[in-house]
This record gives structure tokens, C-alpha cells and sequence, in this order.
């Protein structure tokens, strides 16, 4: 059903909210060069507001209603006990300036969550103020900017990134101050190791890593690729945006990373929320944590936890210390699955991604035919042959009722779709979307235009997006 | 506790048909000498267990439900009504993702455009993005933005603007070569090498300006002008589009998001129409569908981190969507009566607030300034001291910032004041002080 825009619901008198009295008197009014004349919000009543609202969000796929195989964004099941434990007036209702002394439980879980992070890391320290995985990023470089600088290293300039990335990390690079470079990744999908030492040199700052890549891979040469960077002065970076598939299995510090954010929406389990609020966590060794930003939860001797600002803090990325209610809900998802239930988290997302691929491979392209981790990338190129591309797919996939992977990322993949399946799916669910699938590469062979014309199952068709951005209307004004 | 539906036999099933013997081989990739590492973490827990720990946890705080609020500076208590986290909870909103794809996430981008819309309506200004991480991250973001469309690499900053968003633009500003100067008080002199000048109304002290004038001068130097506001005075006060200013950010945390120790919040970032290729962020814009139905989808895509990479306007991805989402729930519901309502509670037992406060023996108005929701007083006590006695009769005290005003405290009055917690407060004041 189509739903008007809260503009067209309202009609003027209506009210959703009362409010008390005025129980004070009234003070003198501001000069009238201070005050508006209108205040142009729509009025509805409170039933309005509930219907239209409960019948947008009936518009939306989401885990709860559908398998949402997101490559990258780790779509896994949102426990619905952490949600609760959020609401607690003693995390929910609590102002960020009251006096430390009265908000000791809030600080104490600060604190711990901060070690646990730096355990599953393997890396010494934490901040948990970045409000999100590429806010973590730039935090994250401004550090090895710092660290340079205070080594009298100022003039390394240069960023390797790989072709691979996510557009954020050239991009949290270049926020920093840094020149990018991209680098070569070699035929199995791994970073090209002669071209990345060709590529060292005293200007290098650092390189930064997603490990497992965005191909679903794990770096084979990670060891070697550290030592390089760190031979010739650099530091290494790490987007954790797949850490979901070694938790347990491996610490990023163990393998060479310098420093890391975490995105604890993707594998911790926080909401998405439609597109946010995350949290990025940044993880460092021990000569970087004087430069993380601060403040961060400490203890002292006498077991009372404190906020302080790290030495040589970079300063702060946002206002007091982080999203704090994502922080409690990702606490409560360490606290229940524990350090066995942590590394089952890998294993069935790494089994969950192999299994898919074993049985899409012969329909598929696999875009580097190996063993991979938690997430698969196919490349539709033997569809486009008969004129239907990844992006057919996809919107096909919403007919049979599944929400589509993510499309033509990574960029060096041709017409790419990233299927990323996460452990909290079942067997059944698997070969439910994998029949799918093999019923769209037999349409895309015998009825393309089927697949091309798709979705037909959605209240609305594919949307013109060429004409949104040429003539953009962005508001009802 | 375990979230993992797969059995023992799916498991063994699914590894038969990859062609491995067991999960281990999955990993051989991982270096054999460091992998499956030690995890030195508590043992797991039922959920039965859980809540009780984080509920002791959670009590260990002291509430905004059990202690009367008098604390603000950025972070504000207002009343939020129960529809918002009823709907906001819809699951369906909140455990979708960005909206990539438009025809199964209309809920989401409706919402979204919705959103743009309200935050339009509030500020006076053309257009605004489907949200920033918080006030003080939209505020840096705004000067680069600023420094962008000019080409200047000078930020003015008037002296009153939250002394956190300050260090927050700092730590944008400086691997960037920009640098950040404070600006004098009106007129903000000559601002010909500025890129922009950045004022807050109302400022970190609660006070007012006039802002009448103030545009012309920051345009007449090529510069343009970013205004931080609180959205909840906005019922009241003048829309920063009618003075002139050029980006307006905001915390939009006031707008139905508990205060939650800090986060999350909601950066709020509008601008003039001529600007919307140079804003960061998501953009939701209105379309039509391959019958001609209208839609909604994001657009502007080509300004962002994951076309442009290394040149796109910001790195910023994942946002505050679901923030955003309650901010325009708590915006429908308020509607134009209830905001204005809210606005005008706050401003009325502000100034009750600060009368009696002012009234007893040592106390006094830090400023002769115009105010909305907080003032600063001087104290005969030190404020900390001060918040130590009120907290002993359930209170929660105003902002120590004795670091900036010589025995200031920076008291904040909403609409969850009654007048009983005002005069109360007055109470144990002259008894504290006595």
C-alpha cells in the first residue's frame, strides 16, 4: 500500500503529544528578533504517526524477516537480550558529565569492554570513541601520523592501500593528511608481494589491510606482508570489517597489525539500524596508545574506574566517549558466547561461505577459486553473456525473497556479487538461496528479460536513480 | 549461549560437501603457528545470568529516573514520548542495513526523506543528509566542507562554541594543514583569508546573540557562516536560514534519543541548495519507478567515499540512521504544537530557574545576556563541591566549568523540571550554602 508523506497526513489542530502546563510564571519574552513566526511541522494525531510508521517499515527487508546475505556489513542475528540490557534506566539514563563517582558501573563496563576488544585483537589497547568503522580508520591513521611525527618521521607521506578496499580506506587516508597509493593484488587474490616491495621507500607511512580481504580471503602472505612495511619504517593498518571470520582462530596483533579498528555492528552483533548507529572501536599496540583518543576508561589501584586522556591523544573524533548503548549491547554479546562460543562464531561463518560456494560454483564464476572465510565472491560473466548482469541478479533475488548480496564491490571484480551468509543461518537456509540462485542462472539462459525486468514482487519496480540524481528533490519544501 | 542454528550433523553435512575433513582445514590458510590462539575471556553466559550482572551493573549508576536532571552542556533530558521507542524498535527498521537497495528498504528511505524534510523545516535551510555521527563530528565536517567551497584554509571559531566540538574540529583540521583561530566577539573582524566563521546559538554558555547583520559580513569576505544549534530551542527560535547562515549543524540528540552516557546521538548538517554536491553524508531524493510511481533512493552518490575513494567529500559510511529514524518519529509526534510547546516549557522554567537561583545570597548570573534552556551562575562553593551535596538529596547538579567562568556552574532547566525539582533545588542550595 502506498503511505503519503507525513506533509500530506497532516491537517492543522492535530496533536500527537500533550504536554503539562506551564507550572512556573511566565518569564518576559526574547526580543522579537530572536523568535520565529512559524514552526512549519506537520500535526497529526498519535494514531497518524503509529500507522504510518509501522506500515514503512512493513516497506523493509531485514534480518528478522529475510536472509540478508550483505557482503561486507556481516548481517548477523541481533540477540534480543542486548537490546534489553540497553534500556536499563542505569546505561539508558544516565548523563554523560555526572561526576565519575556516580556512574562507576557505566565506566567499569567501558573498561572491560576495552580489554576484551584488545584480547581478541591480541593488541595491548583500546579507545572506544570512534562512532563508527571509518571514523575508526582516520582515528586510526592519525595515530601512525602522530607516532611518525613524534619520531621526527614527519615527511612519510605515502599510504599503501589495496586495490581490494573498502572505499572508506583511501579515503579515512586522505582525511589524514596521506597520499594514497594503491596496490596490486596477485592472481589468488592476495596482495602482490613483489609489487608492494617495489612500492617501500622512506616516504612510506604505513599500509593499510583488511585481512581477510574483501574477496573473502585470507592474506597468505600476512606475515611477510607486515614485514615488509615494518622493515622499511612503515606501520600497518587494520580494517576489521571482517574480523567475524577469524575471531578465536586468529589475532590480528599475532599476524603484524599495528593498530585496527573493530566494527561491533558487523561482528558484535549491534543493529544496523538501517544504516547506523555503529561503533569503531580502535585497537593499538602499546607504543601507539599514547596517541589514541581519548578519554578512555581506566582503573586504579583501589578498583575505582576513571576517564582519561591518553598522553599524546590525538585529540577527540566526536563528543564524550562513543556510542555508548552500542558498546553495552556488544559487551553483553562477548559476555554471553564466551571465548568457545566466540570461535564458533568463525567456524560456522566460514562454513556457512564454503558450503555456498561448493554449490554455486558450477552456475557461478567464483571469482578466485580457493578455500575462503566467512564471505564468497562470484562474478555474473557468464550471465552477462546472455545480457544479465550482477544487478539482475540481485533484484531477482528479492522475487524469490531473499535480500540481494552486495554488487560490483570489490571494484576488481567483474560484475561482482558478495554473499556473505554469517553463522547465525542454517543449512536450510543455505540451500533455500542456493536453489534460488541456480533457478536465476537458468532464467538468466532461457527468459533473460525475467531477470532483467525484476523486481516484481515489490510494491514499487527498480527506481530511476539516474533522474534522483540529475534533478535532485531531496526535500517536501 | 549460542546463536548458531547449525547441528552437529548439518555441520558435518555441509563439510562433506565442501570436500574437507574437518573445520580446521577451512583455516589452513591462518600461519599453523598462530592459529587458534589462547582467548582469555570470561566464560559465557546464559541469558538468565547476563541480565542479572548488567542489571547490578546498570544500578551501580545513579539515574536520570531516581535524581532530578539539572545537567546539559551538549547532552539534554527531555521528555521522549512512549510511541518513539515503540516504533522505532520495529524490527524491520532496525535490523535492516543502509539502503542499497531501494525496492525492499522504502521503509527506510521514506523515513529518511522524511527526516531531511523535518530538519529542513527546523533550521530554514534548503537541504540537509540522512544524518552525521554527532554535533560535534557534523561541526568539523562542516568546516571542511567550508574549506572546500572556498579554497581558504583559516577556521574562525567564535569563543562559545562547546569546547569538545572545538577539539573535535582540531583533530579534523590539522593533518589537513587548516588552522583554527578563535574569532572576536561582533564583528568578528575581517575574515577575507577565512573559509568560515562557526558560531553556536545558543552558545556553550546558554546565551544568545544577535545574529541580525552577521551573514552580510561573513559573505561580504568570501566567507561563509556554519551555525551549531540546538533543535529543540528551534521551536522557539529564530531558523538559522533566516539569518543567513550558510551550513547549519546540530546535536539532534534532544529530539527523543535518551542522554545514554554520550551516545549515540544524531549529527544533524543542512545547507544551502548551491552546496549539496560539496555535503558529506547520505542523501535520500525523491524519484519515480519503472511504472512511474514515486520512490525514494540515494542519491549523490558520486560525492561519497565508495565511488570516489580518496577524493569523495568524507570517509563517512555507516550513520545514525536509526537515530535519525527517532528524531523524525519524535518529530511527527511533537508536531507543530508539541515542539513549540516543549520549546516554550524549557525557556519559561529556565528563566524561574535562574530569578530564584540569582536571588539567593552569593549567587549571581555569570552573564547580562539573553538565555534559553541553561545559564551560568557563580557559586560560593566550588560546583563540585556543590554537586556532591545536591546528590545527597537526589539531585544531579549543573556543569562544573570553573575551568572557564571563576566559580561558574552551568545549569540546564527542559520541560522534566517541575516547578517542585526547581524550587527544591533552590532549597538545598541556600541550606548547602548557608
Amino acid at each position: 500500500m502506498k503511505e503519503g508523506l507525513l506533509s500530506e497526513l497532516s491537517a492543522p489542530g492535530r496533536q500527537g503529544v500533550m504536554l503539562p502546563d506551564l507550572d512556573v510564571p511566565e518569564a518576559a519574552l526574547l526580543p522579537e528578533s530572536f523568535l520565529r513566526e512559524d514552526l512549519p511541522l506537520p500535526e497529526l494525531s498519535q494514531v497518524d504517526v503509529v500507522r504510518h510508521f509501522v506500515r514503512l517499515s512493513q516497506e523493509n527487508f531485514a534480518i528478522d524477516t529475510v536472509f540478508y546475505p550483505l557482503g561486507s556489513c556481516t548481517m548477523k542475528y541481533n540477540p534480543k537480550v542486548n537490546e534489553e540490557v540497553a534500556r536499563l534506566s542505569g546505561f539508558s539514563q544516565v548523563h554523560p558529565y555526572q561526576a565519575q563517582e556516580t556512574v562507576q558501573g557505566a565506566l567499569r563496563l567501558l573498561y572491560d569492554l576495552q580489554e576484551y576488544l584488545a584480547e581478541i585483537t591480541g593488541l595491548a589497547s583500546t579507545s572506544l570513541q570512534p562512532a563508527a568503522g571509518a571514523q575508526g580508520e582516520l582515528t586510526g591513521m592519525l595515530m601512525i601520523r602522530a607516532y611518525h611525527e613524534a619520531k621526527g618521521q614527519g615527511h612519510r607521506k605515502r599510504v599503501l592501500v589495496p586495490d581490494s578496499a573498502h572505499g572508506t580506506n583511501p579515503s579515512s587516508a586522505a582525511m589524514a593528511g596521506y597520499q594514497v597509493v594503491s596496490v596490486g593484488h596477485d592472481s589468488e587474490g592476495d596482495v602482490d608481494l613483489t609489487q608492494l616491495r617495489e612500492l617501500m621507500g622512506p616516504d612510506l607511512a604505513g599500509l593499510m589491510l583488511t585481512n581477510p580481504n574483501t574477496l573473502g580471503l585470507f592474506e597468505r602472505h600476512i606475515v611477510e606482508v607486515c614485514n615488509a612495511v615494518h622493515e622499511a619504517g612503515g606501520l600497518v593498518y587494520g580494517d576489521g570489517a571482517n574480523l567475524n571470520a577469524i575471531l578465536g582462530w586468529a589475532k590480528p596483533g599475532d599476524l603484524g597489525f599495528d593498530v585496527m579498528h573493530l566494527n561491533l555492528h558487523k561482528t558484535f552483533s549491534t543493529p544496523h539500524g538501517g544504516g547506523g548507529p555503529g561503533a569503531g572501536p580502535v585497537c593499538c599496540r602499546d607504543f601507539l596508545a599514547p596517541y589514541l583518543p581519548g578519554p578512555v576508561a581506566v582503573r586504579d589501584g583501589d578498583g575505582r574506574y576513571t576517564l582519561r586522556q591518553p598522553a599524546e591523544a590525538v585529540g577527540r573524533v566526536r563528543s564524550f566517549y562513543g556510542n555508548f548503548l552500542v558498546l553495552v549491547r556488544a559487551y553483553a554479546y562477548i559476555r554471553s558466547l564466551g571465548p568457545e562460543g566466540l570461535r564458533q562464531v568463525a567456524e560456522n561463518a566460514v562454513i556457512n561461505a564454503n558450503y555456498l560456494q561448493t554449490r554455486l560454483d558450477d552456475a557461478y564464476q567464483v571469482a578466485f577459486p580457493r578455500r575462503c572465510m566467512h564471505e564468497t565472491v562470484l562474478s555474473a560473466s557468464r550471465q552477462k553473456a546472455h545480457g544479465v548482469r550482477a544487478w539482475d541478479i540481485a533484484k531477482r533475488l528479492i522475487d524469490y525473497g531473499f535480500h540481494p548480496p552486495t554488487v560490483y564491490f570489490p571494484l576488481i571484480v567483474h560484475e561482482a556479487l558478495m554473499v556473505e551468509p554469517t553463522e547465525t543461518e542454517s543449512k536450510d537456509t543455505m540451500d533455500a538461496f542456493v536453489a534460488a540462485m541456480l533457478a536465476i542462472a537458468r532464467e538468466a539462459e532461457e527468459d533473460p528479460a525475467l531477470v532483467q525486468g525484476a523486481p516484481r514482487s515489490t510494491r514499487l519496480g527498480r527506481l530511476d536513480e539516474v533522474t534522483a540524481a540529475r534533478k535532485p528533490r531531496l526535500c517536501w519544501g | 549461549m549460542t546463536y548458531v542454528p547449525n547441528t552437529q550433523a548439518d555441520r558435518e553435512s555441509m563439510l562433506e560437501a565442501i570436500g574437507v575433513g574437518s573445520v580446521e582445514e577451512l583455516f589452513h590458510d591462518i600461519p599453523s603457528d598462530l592459529r587458534q590462539p589462547a582467548l582469555h575471556l570470561p566464560p559465557a553466559l546464559t541469558e538468565m545470568e547476563l541480565v542479572a550482572q548488567l542489571r547490578a551493573m546498570a544500578e551501580t549508576n545513579a539515574d536520570l529516573d531516581h535524581n532530578a536532571c539539572f545537567l546539559g552542556g551538549g547532552a539534554y533530558h527531555h521528555f521522549v514520548p512512549s510511541l518513539v521507542g515503540q516504533l522505532v524498535s520495529r524490527q524491520e527498521f532496525y535490523t535492516a542495513y543502509t539502503p542499497y537497495q531501494a525496492e525492499v528498504s522504502q521503509g527506510t528511505l521514506q523515513a529518511m526523506f522524511e527526516f531531511q524534510s523535518l530538519i529542513c523545516d527546523l533550521t530554514g535551510m534548503d537541504v540537509a543528509n540522512a544524518s552525521h555521527y554527532d554535533g560535534a563530528a557534523a561541526l568539523a565536517e562542516a568546516a571542511l566542507m567550508a574549506v572546500r567551497i572556498t579554497g581558504r584554509e583559516r577556521i574562525a571559531v567564535a569563543s562559545a562554541i562547546h569546547p569538545e566540538y572545538r577539539t573535535t574540529l582540531q583533530t579534523y583540521a590539522r593533518p589537513l594543514g587548516l588552522t583554527v583561530e578563535t574569532a572576536p566577539a561582533m564583528p568578528p573582524g575581517d575574515l577575507s583569508d577565512y573559509a568560515c566563521l562557526i558560531v553556536q546559538q545558543p552558545d556553550f554558555f546558554g546565551r544568545l546573540q544577535q545574529m541580525g547583520g552577521l551573514a552580510d559580513l561573513v559573505h561580504q569576505a568570501g566567507a561563509l557562516l556554519v551555525a551549531s544549534v540546538d533543535p529543540i530551542s528551534l521551536g522557539l527560535l529564530k531558523p538559522p536560514g533566516d539569518y543567513g547562515v550558510d551550513i547549519v549543524i546540530g546535536e539532534g540528540q534532544p529530539l527523543g534519543l535518551p542522554v545514554s552516557f554520550g551516545g549515540p546521538y544524531l549529527g544533524l548538517f543542512a545547507c544551502r541548495q548551491a552546496h549539496i554536491r560539496q555535503m558529506p553524508g547520505r542523501i535520500v531524493g525523491e524519484t519515480v519507478d519503472s511504472r512511474g510511481e514515486r520512490g525514494y533512493t540515494l542519491t549523490l552518490q558520486a560525492r561519497e567515499q565508495h565511488i570516489r575513494r580518496e577524493r569523495a567529500t568524507s570517509n563517512i559510511c555507516t550513520n545514525q540512521a536509526l537515530a535519525a529514524l527517532t528524531a523524525t518519529v519524535y518529530l511527527a509526534a511533537m508536531g507543530r504544537q508539541g515542539l513549540r510547546q516543549v520549546a516554550r516549557l524549557c525557556y519559561h522554567k529556565a528563566h524561574y530557574a535562574a530569578d530564584r537561583i540569582s536571588a539567593l545570597p552569593g549567587f549571581s548570573l555569570a552573564f547580562n545576556a539573553p538565555f534559553y534552556k541553561e545559564f551560568a551562575v557563580r557559586c560560593p562553593l566550588a560546583p563540585a563541591e556543590l554537586n556532591r551535596r545536591l546528590l545527597e538529596r537526589r539531585m544531579i547538579g549543573g556543569l562544573d566549568i570553573s575551568d572557564l567562568v571563576e566559580g561558574g556552574w552551568l545549569v540546564c532547566v527542559t520541560e522534566m523540571n517541575t516547578r517542585q525539582q526547581i524550587d527544591s533545588l533552590v532549597d538545598a542550595l541556600a541550606e548547602v550554602t548557608r
